[in-house]
C-alpha cells in the first residue's frame, strides 16, 4: 500500500510537469502580456523595461525554466490586475466552489442511486420507464438554460430564493462557509440543482445498467433463496456490485463540475473560481489563469488516485500494485 | 400415514419466450417425506432447476407458476406473498444452486455469506454464529475454517466455493434441502465425502432432500426414491432399489444403459439415440417416441398418463417394461 502510495505520487508529479509545459507554452503564444501591465502611454523604452522586468526578452526555455523554478518554490505569480499572489486570489475562491459542486454531487448521487437501482431492478414498470425519459431530460437540457428557467421560477415568478450570490456567510476554519447559514442554503440551491442535473442523469443511467447486469447474477437468486429482504439484495447484494463504474463516473464529474462550473457561477453570479476564471481570461490575466489550469489538473489526479483507492474497498477483486 | 413434507400435485412452470410459451414443467407431481430423500433425474434441459426454484418462489419473469400446489407441510406455498416467503426461504428449505463459481457474491467475505443465513433466521449472537459457521465448514473439509471465514470467494477453487454454498444450504438447520447438482464440481473422493455428510444431516436432523442431478450412480448411492423426469413430464417414479435394478420406462432404462461400468470397460457406452426435443414443439403423444426403440403408433396419438406400473413404480408409458429377471 505505502509502495503504492508512493508510485502514484510520482506519477501525479509527472502528470503536474506535462500540464506545466502544456499551461506554459500555451499561454506562450497568446498574446504579449507585457501590454496588460503598463500603462497604455507608455514609451518604448518603458515597453522594454517592463519586458526585461518580467523576463518576457529571454528565451523561451529560460522563462519556462524560471516560471517551473518559481512554481517549484511555491511562487505562482502575482495576478497583473489584483497585484496579489495568485493563488491566494484562487484559493480565497475556492470554498465558493467547493460547496456549490458538494453540496450538487450530494443531492444528484442521492437522488439517482436508489432511482437508479429502482429502474434497473424492475426495468419493466413504468415508472422505471417515466425515470428513464426524465433522465434523458437531465442530459439534454443545457445547463445555462436550466439556470435561467430556475431563476425565472422560483426568483421572479415566485420570489422565494435568492437569485445571485452567496448569502451570509460565516468563518469556520479560516474558511468562509455558507452552508451553516439558513441565507447561505436559500442561495445556493438554484446554482447547486441547476450543476446538479447532468450529473444526476448520468449517475441514474449509470447506475441502472450495472443493476440490470447485477441482478441477473446467480449470487443475486442464492441471496433471495436464503430469505434476505428485497432492500437488502438490491443495495448489499446488487449495487456494491454495480457500484465500480459508478465511482469512475462520479470521480470524472466531480472534477469536472470544479473546473468547469464557470457557466453556473457566471449565471448566479456565484463568487467562486470558475466567474474567477472568466474574468481572468477577459483580463488576460495571465498568472492567475496559469493557477489555475495547474490546480485544476492537480484536482484531477488527486481525484482519480482516491477513486483508485475506493474501487479496492468496493471490490476485493482488485488490488493495488 | 403422515402428510409428507412436501407434495407437488401438478406443478406447471411455464415461460414466455419469444419462440412459445416453454413449459419447462408440466404437471409434476411427487412427494418427499421428513427424513427422505429423493433423487431428481433427466438429461439437460428436464426441468430439474426449474422445479428447485419454483419450490421456492424464485421464478422470475418471463417465467411464472402456472398451476398446481406446492404443498409444503400441509400448506399450498406456491400462493404465499414475498414476504411470507422469505420467511420459508432458508429458514424451512434451504438451496444448494447447481453453479457453484456463481452463487457466491464475489465482494463479500465467506463468512459474511455464511453468517447472513444465521443472522436471518436464528437469534444466535456473533459469537455462537461464528463457532457454528467454522464447524459447519470443518464439516464440509475446509481446512483451516476459522482463517477461511474472512477469505472472498474468488480466492477459493470450484471445489471449494461448491462446499461453502453446500455449508450455507446445511447452516441453517432447514427441514427441506435441495440440492441441485452439489457435487459436479468436486473430484470422486470428496464428492462421496461430501454426499456422505448430506446423508447424515438428513438423517440427524430428521430433514428431507431432493438431489438433483443427472448422475444416476449417485442417486443409486444416496435416494431412497427417484423420479426421473423428461422434457418437464414426470416419466418413472418409485423406489431407488427397483427403478435401478429394473425400470418400466423406456427413458430410464436408456439413462441406466449409459452409466458406465467397470465390468464392462471394453464394450461402448451405449448413449440414449438422438436428442431431447424442443419443448415448445411437442404437440400430442409421447414426448419420447422419437429417441424409443419400443414405440408404436399409439404413441405418436395419445400422451401416456402417469400410472402404476408394477410394485413401487410408476410409469407414463403406453408399453412399459417388463421386470427383468
Ligand atoms: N429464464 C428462462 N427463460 C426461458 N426458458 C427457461 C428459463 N429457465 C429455464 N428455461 C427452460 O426450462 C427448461 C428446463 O430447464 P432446467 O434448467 O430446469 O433444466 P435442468 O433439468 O436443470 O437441466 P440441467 O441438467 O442442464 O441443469 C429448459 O428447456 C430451459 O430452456
Ligand atoms: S409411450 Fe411409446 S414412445 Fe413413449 S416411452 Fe413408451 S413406448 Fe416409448
Ligand atoms: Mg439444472
Amino acid at each position: 500500500m505505502l509502495g503504492y502510495t508512493i508510485k502514484r505520487l510520482l506519477q501525479m508529479v509527472l502528470v503536474l510537469f506535462v500540464v506545466s509545459i502544456i499551461v506554459f507554452l500555451m499561454m506562450s503564444f497568446t498574446g504579449d502580456p507585457v501590454f496588460m501591465v503598463i500603462p497604455i502611454d507608455s514609451t518604448q523604452a518603458e515597453i522594454e523595461q517592463a519586458r526585461r522586468l518580467l523576463g518576457l526578452d529571454q528565451s523561451l526555455f529560460s522563462q519556462y525554466w524560471i516560471f517551473l523554478s518559481n512554481l517549484l518554490q511555491g511562487d505562482f505569480g502575482r495576478s497583473y490586475v489584483f497585484r496579489q499572489p495568485a493563488m491566494d486570489l484562487i484559493l480565497e475562491r475556492l470554498p465558493a466552489t467547493m460547496e456549490m459542486v458538494l453540496v450538487a454531487m450530494a443531492f444528484a448521487t442521492l437522488i439517482a442511486i436508489p432511482l437508479g437501482v429502482y429502474a434497473g431492478a424492475n426495468p419493466n414498470r413504468t415508472a422505471s420507464r417515466g425515470i428513464m425519459a426524465a433522465s434523458l431530460f437531465g442530459i439534454s437540457l443545457p445547463g445555462f438554460w436550466v439556470g435561467m428557467m430556475l431563476i425565472y421560477f422560483f426568483s421572479v415568478r415566485h420570489p422565494f430564493l435568492p437569485s445571485s450570490g452567496r448569502g451570509e456567510t460565516i468563518e469556520i476554519l479560516g474558511l468562509r462557509l455558507s452552508i451553516f447559514t439558513a441565507d447561505g442554503w436559500s442561495h445556493i440551491l438554484l446554482p447547486a440543482v441547476t450543476l446538479a442535473l447532468a450529473t444526476l442523469a448520468i449517475i441514474l443511467r449509470i447506475t441502472r445498467a450495472g443493476m440490470m447486469e447485477v441482478m441477473r447474477q446467480d449470487y443475486i437468486r442464492f441471496a433471495r433463496a436464503k430469505g434476505a429482504s428485497r432492500t437488502h439484495i438490491l443495495f448489499a447484494h446488487g449495487l456494491k456490485n454495480a457500484l465500480i463504474p459508478v465511482v469512475t463516473i462520479f470521480g470524472l464529474q466531480l472534477g469536472d463540475l470544479i473546473a468547469f462550473a464557470t457557466i453556473t457561477e457566471t449565471i448566479f453570479a456565484w463568487p467562486g473560481t470558475g466567474k474567477l476564471l472568466i474574468d481572468s481570461i477577459y483580463r488576460g490575466d495571465r498568472p492567475v489563469i496559469v493557477v489555475y489550469l495547474m490546480l485544476t489538473a492537480f484536482i484531477f489526479v488527486v481525484i482519480n488516485f482516491l477513486v483508485d483507492i475506493v474501487y479496492t474497498v468496493i471490490d476485493p477483486r482488485i488490488t493495488v500494485k | 400415514m403422515a402428510e409428507p413434507l412436501l407434495d407437488l400435485r401438478g406443478l406447471q412452470t411455464h415461460f414466455q419466450t419469444f419462440g412459445g410459451l416453454v413449459k419447462a414443467v408440466d404437471g409434476v407431481s411427487f412427494n418427499v417425506k421428513a427424513g427422505e430423500i429423493v433423487g431428481l433425474v433427466g438429461e439437460s434441459g428436464g426441468g430439474k432447476s426449474v422445479i428447485g426454484f419454483s419450490i421456492l418462489g424464485l421464478v422470475d419473469p418471463p417465467g411464472r407458476i402456472a398451476g398446481g400446489e406446492i404443498r409444503f407441510d400441509g400448506r399450498d406455498i406456491s400462493k404465499l406473498g414475498e414476504r411470507e416467503m422469505r420467511n420459508v426461504r432458508g429458514r424451512d428449505i434451504a438451496m444448494v444452486f447447481q453453479d457453484p463459481m456463481t452463487s457466491l457474491n464475489p465482494v463479500y467475505t465467506i463468512g459474511r455469506q455464511m453468517d447472513e443465513v444465521l443472522r436471518l433466521h436464528t437469534n444466535l449472537d456473533e459469537a455462537a454464529r461464528r463457532t457454528r459457521c467454522i464447524r459447519m465448514l470443518e464439516d464440509v473439509g475446509i481446512s483451516g475454517a476459522e482463517s477461511r471465514l474472512d477469505a472472498y470467494p474468488h480466492q477459493f477453487s470450484g471445489g471449494m466455493r461448491q462446499r461453502v454454498v453446500i455449508a450455507i444450504a446445511l447452516l441453517a438447520g432447514s427441514r427441506l434441502i435441495i440440492a441441485d447438482e452439489p457435487t459436479t464440481a468436486l473430484d470422486v473422493t470428496v464428492q462421496s465425502q461430501i454426499l456422505k455428510l448430506m446423508r447424515r444431516q438428513v438423517q440427524e436432523t430428521g430433514a428431507a432432500m431432493i438431489l438433483i442431478t443427472h448422475d444416476l450412480a449417485v442417486v443409486s448411492e444416496m435416494a431412497d426414491r427417484v423420479v426421473v423426469l423428461y422434457c418437464g413430464k414426470v416419466v418413472e417414479r418409485g423406489l431407488t432399489e427397483e427403478v435401478i435394478r429394473s425400470p418400466a420406462h423406456p427413458y430410464t432404462r436408456g439413462l441406466l444403459d449409459s452409466i458406465p461400468r467397470i465390468t464392462d470397460r471394453q464394450r461402448r457406452l451405449r448413449q440414449i439415440p438422438g436428442t431431447v426435443p424442443d419443448i415448445r414443439t411437442l404437440g400430442a403423444g409421447c414426448s419420447f417416441r422419437g429417441r424409443c426403440a419400443h414405440a408404436q403408433p399409439l404413441c405418436a396419438e395419445r400422451s401416456p398418463e402417469l400410472v402404476p406400473v408394477r410394485g413401487s413404480l410408476d410409469a407414463a408409458c403406453h408399453f412399459p417394461l417388463q421386470e427383468a429377471l
